[in-house]
């Protein structure tokens, strides 16, 4: 069924919307109306490029079982990424709440606006659309994953007749894989949703989270570290508190067992490349060994350290370069993972690659802006934890002889700070004699 | 010059916290740590006042990790995770006092 098919069978639809920043919209006018004009979508790629995630959610409903292939950008996708993706992705229509990119000026183009405007005539038979979303801070040109409505959406149980309907809210983006699933969560069990977006703060989010009684709330553990810091935090009174997207630790899930009382805390492992892997819901971090190996829709295996899944769940594949899968069909997340007693706990990433904050820095491209100093011999970036952000990202550096280390880490700091996102910048530089090399004489990368 | 209750304005009796007296080396620490992350991301940093809210102080998530980073590398000691109740600090004052326990 595609998304419009599944709101319109809703029995609840005339009490449940859809709350933005600044507007809201009745799921009933969105099941009825479309968003979308201009173009003809219809079995088409379709680029969906937005500033107002709420005009996103709008458009997913008009293009799901409509366009041969939906896009998703998200919010941090530079125009520069735009020729490329557009021609990986075979894009042959944007939709967007703005003025047409330039990058995008040779396309067809669907102008997203509100208020709905009704459907004419009875819409076509739905056809399966991929859906195309975004890996989180890759090195290089970004990484596109295919996956279908029903992969998606196959972690997501029926609402139980009885249950008062959910209003799930998110601070994530819902334009990245885990705000996504929340907004099906809402679409497809009954409910209605709170959309966020990159620019509201976090009290202004918290006010509207109180003031519409949001009873699923869900975000990273950086995100609930957020909340628990903030003072509007005892406005809100959720039934049901959801982390993932990094590691949770004992800290966090205990703080908001704390400050939360009674109120189930779970987190849960998914990814843009595995999909929605498992839920823990013990109160504690990490997963029960026994997860391995057991029976379900998801299989979980550990190989080399790194934890790896084969689910209908899964991404399709990459779109353009890259394999997503083993022979086997297993997707290997990349999450390093430790047993200790009975117990698997989440250590890192393999190649070094640094989350902060559910967003991902690769070491190698911030080592080529440091590289790039003339007085830099060596460089090894790395993460470091942190209770606040999960890690940040710090470098030691080799200097050539006779280099003025005050100065030099000026000048790192100001390139840094032109060149990469705040979040990959090095939060502290440390000056050392020489870096380890590995047999090969690749620098030695720790799990970060 | 002697001044009296009375004839003092009521906007300088709120405690400044920045006044050199009743500021323990510890807090002195922190607040220079604040001053110098808020400047280094540049960022503008709020009066630092006891019951000034964290997250309208200016600094974002990533300025705070920054600041119990160097914190601990400074002070050899990172209350977040050690401590054993579980909390985290909504006020600058909250911060202050959740470092001086944990010392």
């Amino acid at each position: 069924m595609s998304l419009r098919e599944t709101l319109t069978a809703s029995k609840r639809l005339a009490s449940r919307r859809l709350w933005g920043v600044r507007a809201s919209v009745g799921l009933a006018d969105i099941a009825r109306g479309a968003a979308l004009s201009g173009a003809d979508v219809a079995g088409r790629s379709v680029l969906l490029r937005v500033g107002d995630p709420l005009y996103a959610a709008l458009a997913l409903v008009d293009l799901d079982g409509v366009a041969r292939r939906i896009v998703l950008c998200p919010p941090d996708l530079g125009d520069e990424a735009l020729p490329g993706v557009i021609e990986t992705a075979g894009v042959e229509v944007v939709a967007s709440d703005g003025p047409p990119p330039l990058a995008a000026s040779h396309l067809a183009f669907a102008p997203i606006a509100s208020p709905v405007h009704a459907l004419e005539g009875p819409p076509p038979a739905p056809i399966a659309t991929e859906w195309v979303m975004f890996t989180s801070g890759t090195s290089g040109p970004p990484k596109m994953v295919a996956h279908t409505l029903a992969g998606l959406t196959g972690a997501i149980k029926p609402a139980a007749a009885d249950a008062p309907p959910p209003t799930w809210a998110t601070f994530y983006d819902i334009r990245r894989y885990g705000g996504l699933q929340i907004l099906l969560r809402a679409l497809l069990g009954e409910g209605s949703m709170l959309l966020t977006s990159p620019a509201e703060p976090m009290a202004g989010f918290l006010g509207r989270i109180a003031r519409h009684g949001a009873t699923h709330v869900t975000g990273t553990p950086s995100h609930w570290r957020r909340v628990l810091m903030s003072p509007e935090a005892a406005a809100i009174a959720p039934d049901y508190v959801r982390l993932s997207g990094e590691i949770a630790d004992q800290a966090v899930l205990d703080a908001l067992k704390v400050r939360f009382p009674g109120v189930p805390v779970g987190h849960a492992y998914a990814s843009t490349e595995a999909g929605v892997g498992f839920e823990v819901n013990d109160g504690l971090e990490g997963f029960p060994a026994g997860y391995i190996g057991r029976p379900g829709e998801v299989e979980i295996k550990v190989e080399d350290g790194s934890l790896r899944l084969r689910s209908p769940r899964t991404a399709g594949g990459y779109l353009g370069q890259g394999v997503l899968m083993d022979a086997d069909g297993f997707v290997d997340s990349g999450d390093m993972v430790e047993l200790r007693g009975a117990r698997y706990h989440f250590i890192g990433r393999r190649n070094g690659v640094i989350n902060v904050g559910g967003l991902k820095a690769h070491p190698e491209e911030i080592e080529a802006v440091i590289n790039r100093h003339p007085d830099v011999r060596a460089c090894r970036v790395g993460g470091r934890r942190n209770p606040i952000t999960g890690a940040i990202v710090v470098a030691e550096v080799v200097l050539r002889d006779g280099a003025d280390e005050a100065q030099v880490r000026t000048e790192i700091a100001e390139s840094c700070r032109a060149e990469l996102a705040p979040f990959k910048s090095p939060a502290m530089i440390k000056f050392v004699p020489a870096l380890a090399m590995t047999a090969g004489g690749k620098l030695e990368r720790a799990v970060a | 010059m002697t001044l009296s209750a009375d004839t003092l304005h009521p906007a300088t009796l709120v405690p400044d916290t920045c006044a050199a007296d009743g500021k323990t080396p510890l807090k002195a620490a922190i607040l220079e740590k604040f001053a110098y992350v808020a400047a280094s991301q540049e960022k503008t940093l709020a009066p630092l006042t006891d019951d000034l809210v964290l997250l309208e102080s200016g600094l974002d998530s990533l300025c705070f990790a920054i600041i119990v980073a160097t914190l601990e590398d400074d002070l050899g000691f990172d209350p977040f995770t050690e401590a054993e109740d579980v909390y985290f600090p909504v006020t600058l004052g909250d911060f202050v006092r959740f470092y001086e326990r944990g010392r």
